[in-house]
């Protein structure tokens, strides 16, 4: 069996393969805290909620409504990002201009709320929900096996990834986000609806985090608590990658997560804290992150 | 030119938090009229533009454009309503390219210019549509902040010292554009501390001191009224 520096090398593939799976949903998820963070400056903490309820809302989907996973793709981010809106409108909007403290405090208390009622209904134990029969199996590679779904999941996170940054780099949407990011006032003056924009945004973010709760229900089983377990980790690429960066919490994210994967083959015992290890040494050499800009 | 002001201001008010600011402004703009408003530092000629703007929020008086009243809109509205703002600090955004920063604005009516038309106006900014806005030079930043607003239909525009820290040679060009906008029949509303800019310009003006207005002249009573303007102006 070929090695490298002593590793074998389908277990050095495989933990790179769960690495990029892992970094994907870390972009997806820091995209949405960076999306939300850059116009909103509010902190979301309800991000790993919304994740979790996009997984939930697809498992609930197929068992209540016998609703499938590709149509699930599309309805569950629909269903949790009106539940964003709705409060954006009527809760975290009263909160912009105030220390972002209360925002910080408000998304995090939403966030137990949505996971301990999630817990009280259906137990902390995870579900499962199978991948749909069209990514069943897996593919030879030559070099190693790959699970069909898990190819799917980096490729359809890829995708959004992508295509949320067109969105934001390239549309006239974007440029009013990326303006009133920079000054929303001025922005206003100019005659765009601002209180619109930060609701869709608001909305749009936590639609992303659902959409990889969904992409994540096949692979990590569905479970009120799967959130929260990630979203920590999640908090970190944002901050190496540079608080509000589009497209350093991408790159960061992907980067990251195979990082973490090619610990765990090196030196296993490092493998769950060296993100936060990285964190600590970009936060004391780039205060502002990898791709943030220096104030 | 009619005789109703398109922009009427009545003893407006304005506070920045709790400190009070504006103190019973009145002013009028009539259609095709430019306007300039001097004072000096500090005097509330920002403040007052803001206000009409809806930026500073906390505001008493009156506020009309025609006979719609300001006040009572949100911010965006206000724009929408007919109004253009080229700040005082330019308000150029780094994360947009020349060109989208010039199309940012939302068209408020039809009768603004066409992009072809600005580029004709402006060829600099042509040239350089694809870099990122703040990469423009001090004079350019001030064409494209106007620029911007020239597309987008507004009837009245409300510029904040476009001349402020430019060569002379740039101040010639803006000086151009103002009267070639004179011509096509744009209202004006001018703050202005250049006064050999703003005669070229201006059919009125008006003294603003310590938040109030505190006189008002047409346009060529200018040189005659020199002494009284260095001494308000302390210049
Ligand atoms: N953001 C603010 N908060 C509190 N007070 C302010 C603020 N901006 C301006 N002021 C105060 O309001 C008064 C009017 O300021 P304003 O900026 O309107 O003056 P100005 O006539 O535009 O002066 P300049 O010629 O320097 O631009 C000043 O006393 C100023 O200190
Ligand atoms: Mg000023």
């Amino acid at each position: 069996m070929s090695t490298i520096f002593g590793i074998p090398t389908p277990a050095l593939y495989g933990q790179i393969l769960i690495g990029l799976i892992n970094g994907s949903f870390y972009a997806m998820l820091s995209l949405g805290l960076a999306v939300i963070f850059g116009l909103l400056r509010v902190i979301n903490f309800t991000h790993g909620a919304q994740y979790m309820l996009g997984a939930f809302a697809a498992y609930l989907l197929l068992t209540y409504a016998g609703i499938s996973y590709w149509p699930s793709l599309v309805l569950a981010p629909l269903l949790v990002g009106a539940v964003a809106i709705v409060i954006e409108r009527f809760m975290l909007r009263r909160l912009y201009g105030l220390d972002p403290l209360y925002g910080l405090l408000l998304t995090f208390g939403l966030a137990l709320i949505f996971e301990g009622a999630f817990r009280h209904w259906f137990g902390a134990a995870g579900k499962p929900y199978a991948p749909p029969a069209q990514l069943t199996g897996a593919l030879n590679l030559g070099f190693m096996f790959m699970p069909i779904y898990r190819g799917w999941v980096v490729a359809a996170s890829l995708f959004v990834c992508l295509g949320t940054w067109l969105l934001i780099e390239k549309t006239r949407l974007g440029a009013y986000l990326r303006a009133a990011t920079e000054n929303a006032t001025l922005v206003q003056a100019f005659g765009v609806n601002v209180p619109l924009l930060l609701t869709l945004t608001y909305g749009l973010g936590a639609a992303l985090a659902a959409l990889a709760g969904v992409l994540a229900a096949p692979i990590y089983q569905v479970s009120p608590l799967m959130g929260s377990n990630l979203i920590i980790v999640v908090f970190a690429v944002v901050v190496v990658g540079g608080m509000g960066s589009i497209l350093g919490a991408i790159v960061t994210g992907y980067v990251l997560g195979v990082l973490e994967g090619l610990t765990k083959v090196f030196y296993p015992e490092a493998s769950s804290i060296v993100i936060f290890v990285i964190m600590a040494i970009v936060l004391l050499v780039r205060p502002a992150g990898l791709f943030g800009r220096e104030e | 030119m009619s005789n109703a002001p398109l922009l009427e201001v009545r003893g407006l008010n304005a506070w920045y938090g709790e400190s009070h600011v504006l103190h019973g402004v009145d002013l009028d703009i009539r259609e095709g009229e430019t306007v300039t408003l001097l004072g000096r530092n500090g005097a509330g000629k920002t403040t007052t533009l803001r206000a009409i703007m809806g930026i500073l929020r906390r505001r008493e008086g009156v506020i009309r454009l025609r006979d719609k009243d300001l006040l009572a809109l949100p911010l965006h509205k206000v724009a929408q309503a007919g109004i253009g703002y080229v700040p005082e600090e330019r308000g150029i955004f780094a994360s947009l390219t020349v060109a989208e920063n010039l199309t940012l604005p939302p068209n408020v009516s039809d009768g603004g210019m066409s992009i072809d038309e600005i580029y004709t106006l402006f060829p600099n900014l042509h040239e350089r549509r694809s870099s990122q806005g703040t990469k423009l030079s001090g004079g350019e930043q001030q064409m494209l902040a106007i620029a911007r607003i020239l597309r987008t239909g507004a009837k009245i525009i409300l510029l904040d010292e476009p001349t402020e820290g430019l060569a002379p040679v740039i101040v010639q060009r803006i000086g151009d554009v103002l009267i070639a906008l004179k011509e096509r029949g744009m209202t004006i509303l001018l703050v202005e501390q250049n006064f050999r800019f703003a005669r070229k310009v201006a059919d009125r003006f008006y003294l603003m001191e310590d938040g109030r207005m505190v006189n008002s002249f047409p346009g060529h009573e200018l040189d005659a009224r020199m002494d009284e303007l260095h001494e308000v102006l302390g210049v």
